[in-house]
């Protein structure tokens, strides 16, 4: 017997992990299912479409096509810590440079050599939504030129005034007019307005339930810890006007209510601070990142995914939707209106510390940060730190750093507390 | 000879020096409007009896600005907003920032709340050019861009002004481009970092100056015998070409620059604003839905591979050089695309990486020598 051997024999045994939610358990059982129905679409010979993860995506829906998010699938690849294969490939034999998106990277490597047996299925179209980053728009550029398939796309327009200018409103109307026509010849589906509405209702009632789970986090102790929510992105990214959406969401509030009834929470230890999350997820390093917030009794209560997709609209309003799909996502709107987003939720959430993600992978979230952060701060008076990481390539983030910034922020947070507490 | 030489020298002056250029003008009682690239509406500055100036960074020390953005920003929006907060653009009355890419989008908001006492103009430009609606939105945005125009000049401009404008500016571009073509005659006299000279310099001058100024440089290159040039022969392609150092490797080891897909030089010239489509502003709008093939403009299953190609082959290059801006995202995701088509249209490829900052070019050196030897 080796000393190894014995020493595993010594060591405490394994702590049992708490049984998965039913919630979660819907949430894998749907994403199984989309990427089945999906396979056996492209089977059957339907148009399958991969799509940027803000896109309208009512219009496919209300169509009845199949379309798969390479962002999530990205992610999943990433929090798996199987993406360097499609690193080293995109920036090898397919010459990108390691400064692009890594979720990109991600996709760009599997679409052209990697696709073997994994779960997205190849496509035959493409939906873009330039909501969230320009960087989207030349990623699936390059899909289309090198799968040689169509693109359609949403262009949202990047809102330099605090509104979304009436200008933009009818651009972007008549692309969701032409994006609907375009599908329908495309894929030689119908166009049906009864199913239309229908989707768009069943999705206003997901992004009713999403920010209703997201905002019971506010109550103190929050009922959940708060990066758990973030597995749950993937049914309003992917599934967001479906009703099994709603029936997992439905159910992950029940589970909360349960929680903020039972005086109970998934968070595993005392809860002393009370943090906002700003930026992606570190996704190879999320149970670094967790581990290392738990230590000091650090709950994620509050992130920018909890507006993601506050798409306020009326059904069947399609001015309404195209304001909507410009206006809310962060990245499509100035700072003045990204600053007024995050102090606002700072105090919803009671915030005592900020994090932000200095994400390698994300210029249009980098580039304003430092000064968006300052001007947050001296409104909220709220402290706060930000770490070097990336969304997906692993290769970019320090687990010393961020245990340092975490250990700084502590620091001014406990002070601060203790100043308010004397008076 | 001696003319040239002197115009030449001119225009080097003012690409050495444009902040001479914008005290000239404001000694001249001229307004003066900062245009961050790309593709910013110039004509509209001009039109408002304004002197619209480019804004191409600099090779400056980076100080003030590593409180705004991360190091891995693109080196031109650093240099711009470091040279703005250090107080370097003073005499400027705006400056006007497109949102073309994600640094674009932030540098506008950072100039917003970093840099007060010059206001910031933003424009945004529609990507989606296949749809019939984008040309009016542009001339939505154009028109914002003239109310805050409005406001620095007291006044709004006319269609008349615009209409003499674009005659103006299409007769600029004209001879640009003719330029570009009579410069392949006479590769001994225009050299790659004279070219680069030239084809910058016209962001510094009203552009009626400027095309006197080159009506004068092709004269007398028409005048001259044609040099018969056995040297290399490649075209660029990126967002620039600088510093010059490069472009001086390039002349050393005899190859010479026969074209561009430039930004910062053939994309402000190549596309004429149309003689028709409606109103003056219209008219600058549809000069927008026809560019295509380059970085930041969307455009379906992208050209951009196949243009060099063209380009190449017209001006009989042996091979390309992307000049690749760091930390420039557009241009990377277009290099392989780019790259591919060169290839296999048997055309050789160097990807070099630019950065305005003074540094070594060592590396730049053996890589072009390798060039060299495989053209």
């Amino acid at each position: 017997m080796s000393e190894n051997n014995k020493a595993t024999e010594q060591a405490a045994p394994a702590k049992p992990k708490r049984p998965k939610p039913k919630s979660m358990i819907m949430l894998n059982e749907q994403t199984a299912a989309l990427a089945e129905n999906t396979r056996k679409a492209k089977e059957k010979g339907e148009k399958i479409g991969w799509s940027t993860s803000i896109f309208p995506q009512e219009i496919p829906e209300a169509l009845g096509l199949y379309i798969q998010y390479p962002e999530n699938v990205g992610a999943g690849i990433a929090a798996r810590k199987q993406a360097d294969p499609y690193l080293q490939t995109a920036e090898g034999p397919l010459e990108y440079n390691n400064d692009i998106c890594s979720y990109a990277k991600i996709n760009l490597a599997y679409a052209e050599a990697m696709n073997e047996g994994g779960t997205l299925v190849m496509p035959d179209f493409l939906l873009v939504a330039n909501n969230i980053c320009n960087q989207v728009t030349k990623w699936f550029e390059n899909l289309s030129k090198t799968l040689n398939i169509p693109l359609f796309m949403i262009d949202t327009c990047y809102n330099s005034e605090d509104y979304v200018t009436e200008s933009r409103v009818k651009y972007i109307r008549s692309q969701l007019d032409q994006c609907i026509k375009d599908l329908c010849e495309f894929t030689g589906k119908e166009w049906d307005e009864k199913r239309f509405i229908e989707v768009m209702d069943i999705s206003a009632k997901n992004k009713e339930l999403w920010i209703r789970a997201n905002e019971l986090l506010a109550n103190e102790p929050a009922p959940m810890n708060g990066f758990e929510l973030f597995n749950y992105m993937s049914t309003m990214v992917c599934n967001r006007g479906k009703a099994s959406t709603t029936e997992i969401l439905t159910q992950l509030n029940n589970e909360i209510d349960e929680h903020l009834k039972n005086g109970t929470s998934t968070y595993p230890v005392e809860q002393q601070y009370r943090i906002f999350w700003d930026g992606i997820a570190c996704w190879p390093y999320l149970g670094h990142n967790l581990r290392t917030l738990k230590q000091y009794g650090i709950n994620m209560v509050g992130s920018g995914y909890v507006k993601a997709w506050a798409l306020d609209y009326e059904s069947n309003d399609l001015d309404g939707m195209a304001k909507a799909y410009s206006y809310c996502p962060a990245n499509n709107n100035n700072m003045s209106t990204f600053i007024k987003r995050r102090a606002d939720a700072i105090k919803q959430f009671n915030c005592d510390g900020v994090i932000f993600h200095i994400n390698r992978a994300c210029k249009v979230m980098d580039c304003q940060q430092l000064e968006a952060h300052r001007r947050i701060s001296e409104i909220t008076g709220v402290p706060y730190v930000g770490f070097d990481g990336d969304q997906a390539d692993y290769r970019n983030f320090s687990e010393a750093q961020f245990e340092t910034r975490i250990q700084g922020l502590v620091e001014v947070m406990k002070a601060r507390k203790e100043a308010q507490n004397n008076g | 000879m001696a003319d040239i030489q002197k115009r030449l020298s001119e225009l080097a002056a003012a690409v050495d020096n444009p902040k001479e250029r914008l005290e000239y003008y404001l000694g001249q009682g001229k307004k003066v409007v900062g245009c961050f690239p790309a593709y910013t509406p110039e004509e509209l500055v001009h039109a408002s009896g304004m002197i619209p100036m480019g804004l191409w960074g600099a090779q400056t020390e980076w100080k003030e600005v590593k409180r705004y953005l991360p190091a891995f920003a693109c080196p031109i929006m650093q240099s711009n907003l470091e040279l703005g907060l250090r107080g370097a653009y003073k005499g400027l009355s705006a400056v006007i920032i497109p949102t073309l890419c994600d640094t674009f989008r932030c540098v506008s908001q950072d100039w917003r709340f970093a840099v007060e006492d010059i206001p910031m103009i933003p424009v945004t430009h529609p990507q989606n050019n296949a749809n019939e609606g984008s040309t009016d939105f542009l001339v939505s945005e154009y028109e914002s861009v003239l109310n805050k125009l409005s406001v620095i000049t007291g006044m709004r401009m006319t269609d008349a002004a615009l209409e003499e404008t674009i005659e103006i500016y299409n007769e600029h571009s004209r001879l640009m481009q003719e330029f570009a073509q009579t410069a392949n005659d006479h590769l001994d006299v225009i050299t790659p970092a004279i070219r680069h000279i030239v084809m910058k310099s016209a962001q510094f001058y009203e552009k009626a100056e400027h095309s006197e100024i080159m009506k004068d440089i092709i004269e007398e290159l028409k005048n001259m015998p044609k040099h018969n040039f056995t040297g290399k022969k490649v075209i660029l392609s990126g967002i620039t070409a600088e510093p010059t150092e490069i472009l001086d490797i390039l002349a050393e080891y005899k190859i010479a620059v026969v074209g561009d897909d430039l930004v910062q030089e053939s994309h402000q010239y190549r596309v004429l604003i149309p003689e028709k489509g409606g109103s003056a502003v219209r008219r600058l709008a549809l000069q927008w839905k026809n560019r295509k093939g380059c970085s930041l403009v969307h455009e379906d299953f992208k050209s951009r591979g196949e243009m060099l190609v063209e380009l190449a082959k017209a001006n009989e290059a042996a091979g390309a050089v992307y000049c690749q801006m760091k930390f420039c995202d557009p241009e990377e995701y277009d290099y392989p695309i780019c790259a591919r088509t060169l290839r296999a249209a048997g055309i050789q490829v160097l990807q070099l990486d630019i950065d305005q900052q003074k540094g070594s070019f060592e590396q730049a050196r053996t890589r072009i020598q390798t060039f060299a030897e495989m053209l």
